[in-house]
């Protein structure tokens, strides 16, 4: 009896056009196919078109000579080296000018931050206007005006703007003294490291001492003397094993020292000043999260005011702070691409540019760039989340 | 003022006693906000140096030393031949009709015009906050706009004569890409946003799979890709002239980022709304059409205003694949022998169209934030 009720009870089947589970099925299953059938129909046209044009597909280019020289190489490459050689070369200088750029955009991102919430009006004021005068104007027209604009119009390199007779500024680039090793070089390197660890184990240690006993230490002084003492030491030790070589001027151009292409300046100038404008943004936004009331909190329980910005402010500044920050990062490497516009040998110029021309392996080369690319932003947003789960506030 | 009297213990009403002249007026606001401490004041000093340092060159650069008159390119030229070391504006108006249009032809070049001021026209009503029909002049600039701009610029039907893309150049080129790119990325952006929060498996991952791929590759590789692949992957005898490739390319990226900005005001509707819709039987469609996405989209104009900022940029990057866009046709002149070379000036006169476009839409999102910040 009771079981009938229920039968009756039951709601009506719907027909299955109707019901939710089959239509989600359906139109999924439809979608797949749509996006398979348009799969299909591209690797078809590209293979037939390849194949019309006599390419043949796969990576076995990447072995073969390149024959093209490259303009900046951070390793040894010659043109008889492999196009793997060459990627390997432009794909280091891609990182170069990324590494650059992120660490000069930090710090002057931070600095224009702080200066746009400081209480001084005429600086607060000056980096409104910096921020937004550079923010507004595109990245590209930057790069041009520091190459083409600046960096081109220097004098010939006979006459070079000279710093201290040891920097020469020309319309090739920037000349500064080497730095050449010698025997005994390095017992200073080992100095270093050795420097490092002991400071690791020594903040270890007064930490600890500080949450057992809380007396503190001064571990901040301790390191600086420390990090610069003890490499000196071994300097004096092994009687400053190290010489300079100067830039010196041979027939058209400088010789010998470090090099820098008027390229990779403007590049890394030009992507730094733009980025740290949306790090100062950045930064800016970050601080005025934390409120007023945490530092005056802090100066409640008798903090000075650099252990309540060390302590209290800039930890819960950074977790606002570092997801975008991160996110900038990545913009600025994906923008360091832009180097193909003045010819500045990066992983773009050299492999989706000349190796894509000399070879005509357009598939395999757009894809190697594109992941390239992708890996490098899917680490960085691997990063990202893992940051965020583990600074996340812990909430009841 | 009454006489001061320090030695008045009187009881009794006594008048005000004005604020000491240090910190009020003009002296009250530099000890404030200048002077307020010795490192305020090196600051302030540091300031002042800046600004000396920068700004006295730049005005003579660009007014008192500039050449504002004379017809051939000797009157910016010393003696050697160089550029002299101040703006050349008669270099601007030489080349201006070719900074706005590229090449296409003098006479036809009404056509661009009028669809500039059909634009124009259709964009003011949406700034009128009591303007009652926004709504349809959106979906006429949205949808009819663009149809009507294509046959104006185009040509080939009603008596036009055909305009062939090569001859596109100039800001007209730049706006045509920013604003296709803005156009057709939306509606794509859109769909993309809703299957990245279906419920659907296959489609969800479809969705997140698209989005990632193109945030996390650059603009330049994904042009490169337009130029040289998508001619691969067409079939044979199928083509599309250099411009059309390039829209492509932009639609498909900028697409990718409008679904993560309209994704973040899908997030920020709560889920009651959806519920009740559900619950007076409204079906998927309808309840996205009419209750979420209306709500959804009003949230974020801003977000969509900063990233149109982002792609009016990045077209600038089409010149690499060898169109000739706003920067194109500037670079393009300073390889004249005749009237090029004058690359300060040329920089910083794009500079500054860019700049007047990018400053003005930020500051009208700034403005629409708040005005939809209607929360606490």
């Amino acid at each position: 009896m009771a079981e009938e009720i229920l039968e009756t009870q039951k709601p009506a089947k719907p027909p299955i056009w109707n019901d939710p589970v089959y239509r989600a099925l359906f139109f999924q299953a439809l979608v797949l196919g749509g996006v398979i059938f348009l799969g299909y129909t591209l690797v078809s046209n590209t293979l037939h078109n390849l194949e019309r044009q006599g390419i043949a597909s796969g990576f076995g280019f990447m072995k073969t000579t390149a024959g093209f020289s490259i303009l900046m190489n951070l390793i040894d490459y010659t043109e008889s080296d492999s196009y793997f050689r060459a990627f390997v070369v432009a794909l280091l200088n891609t990182l170069l000018v990324a590494a650059i750029g992120i660490f000069f955009a930090t710090i002057f991102g931070f600095l224009v931050g702080v200066a746009r919430l400081s209480n001084n009006w005429l600086l607060s004021k000056m980096a409104a206007v910096y921020i937004e005068t550079l923010r507004n104007i595109p990245l590209l027209l930057q790069i041009f005006f520091w190459y083409f604009g600046v960096l081109r119009q220097l004098p010939q390199p006979k006459q070079s703007v000279m710093l201290w007779d040891s920097f020469f500024l020309n319309n090739r680039g920037l000349y500064s003294p080497a730095p050449v090793p010698e025997e005994g070089f390095a017992f200073i390197i080992w100095s270093i490291v050795a420097a490092i660890i002991i400071i690791y184990f020594m903040a270890r240690w007064a930490h600890k001492r500080q949450a057992d006993t809380g007396q503190q230490f001064h571990t901040v002084y301790v390191s600086i003397g420390i990090i610069i003492g003890l490499p000196f030491i071994a300097a004096v030790l092994t009687g400053f094993p190290m010489t300079w070589e100067y830039p010196t001027l041979q027939g058209f151009n400088y010789k010998d020292g470090l090099s820098l292409i008027p390229e990779l300046v403007s590049l890394s100038l030009a992507l730094s000043l733009y980025t740290a404008t949306f790090i100062a943004e950045i930064v800016r936004a970050g601080i005025t999260a934390v409120s007023h009331g945490q530092t005056e909190a802090a100066y409640a329980v008798g903090l000075r005011p650099g252990p309540t910005l060390r302590l209290v402010v800039i930890p819960q500044a950074l977790r606002v702070i570092i997801p975008p920050l991160t996110s900038q990062y990545l913009n600025l490497t994906k923008n360091s691409s832009l180097a193909a516009a003045i010819a500045y040998p990066d992983l773009v110029l050299v492999f989706a540019g000349t190796v894509l021309m000399q070879t005509g392996q357009a598939v395999e080369v757009i894809a190697i760039t594109m992941g390239v690319y992708l890996t490098i932003s899917l680490l960085i947003s691997a990063f990202m989340n893992w940051y965020n789960n583990k600074m996340a506030l812990v909430e009841r | 003022m009454t006489e001061r009297k320090s030695d008045s213990h009187e009881l009794g009403s006594h008048p005000d006693w004005s604020p000491p002249a240090s910190t009020v007026g003009v002296l009250g606001w530099m000890r404030a906000n200048l002077f307020s401490s010795p490192l305020n004041f090196g600051l302030t000093a540091l300031g002042l140096w800046l600004i000396y340092q920068i700004v006295p060159p730049i005005i003579n650069w660009a007014f008192i030393d500039a050449i504002w008159s004379g017809d051939s390119p000797d009157a910016c030229r010393n003696e050697g031949g160089g550029p002299k070391a101040a703006a050349c504006w008669i270099y601007i108006d030489h080349w201006f009709n070719y900074l706005m249009y590229g090449l296409y032809p003098k006479t036809e070049q009404w056509r661009i015009n009028s669809a500039y001021i059909l634009l124009l026209g259709g964009m003011i009503p949406l700034f009128i906050p009591s303007f009652k029909y926004k709504g349809w002049i959106s979906v006429f600039l949205l949808f009819v706009f663009p149809v009507i701009a294509y046959f104006l610029f185009a040509g080939g039907s009603f008596d036009l004569a055909i305009v062939e893309t090569p001859l596109w150049g100039g800001l007209f080129l730049t706006l045509v890409i920013a604003i296709t790119g803005i156009v057709v990325s939306l509606p794509i952006g859109i769909v993309l946003a809703l299957g990245r929060r279906s419920d659907m498996p296959i489609v969800r991952a479809l969705c997140v799979g698209f989005i990632e791929l193109w945030r996390g590759v650059p603009l330049i590789t994904v042009l490169f890709m337009s130029s040289v692949m998508f001619p691969l992957f067409l079939p044979e005898g199928m083509n599309f002239d250099k411009l059309i490739r390039a829209l492509v390319g932009v639609a498909l990226f900028s697409a990718a980022y409008m679904a993560e900005v309209v994704r973040g005001g899908l997030q920020a509707i709560p889920k009651g709304q959806t519920e009740a819709a559900g619950a007076l039987g409204l079906s998927y469609w309808k309840t996205m059409g009419l209750i979420i996405l209306p709500q959804a989209l009003k949230m974020v104009i801003p977000g969509i205003v900063n990233t149109f900022i982002g792609l009016f940029k990045d077209t600038t990057l089409v010149l690499i694949i060898g169109l000739f866009d706003f920067l194109g046709v500037i670079q393009a002149t300073f390889t004249n022998p005749e009237w090029g070379g004058f690359h300060t000036t040329g920089y910083v006169f794009a500079a500054f169209i860019y700049w007047c476009f990018c400053f003005s839409m930020s500051r009208y999102s700034m403005h629409l934030e708040k005005k939809l910040h209607t929360g606490h």
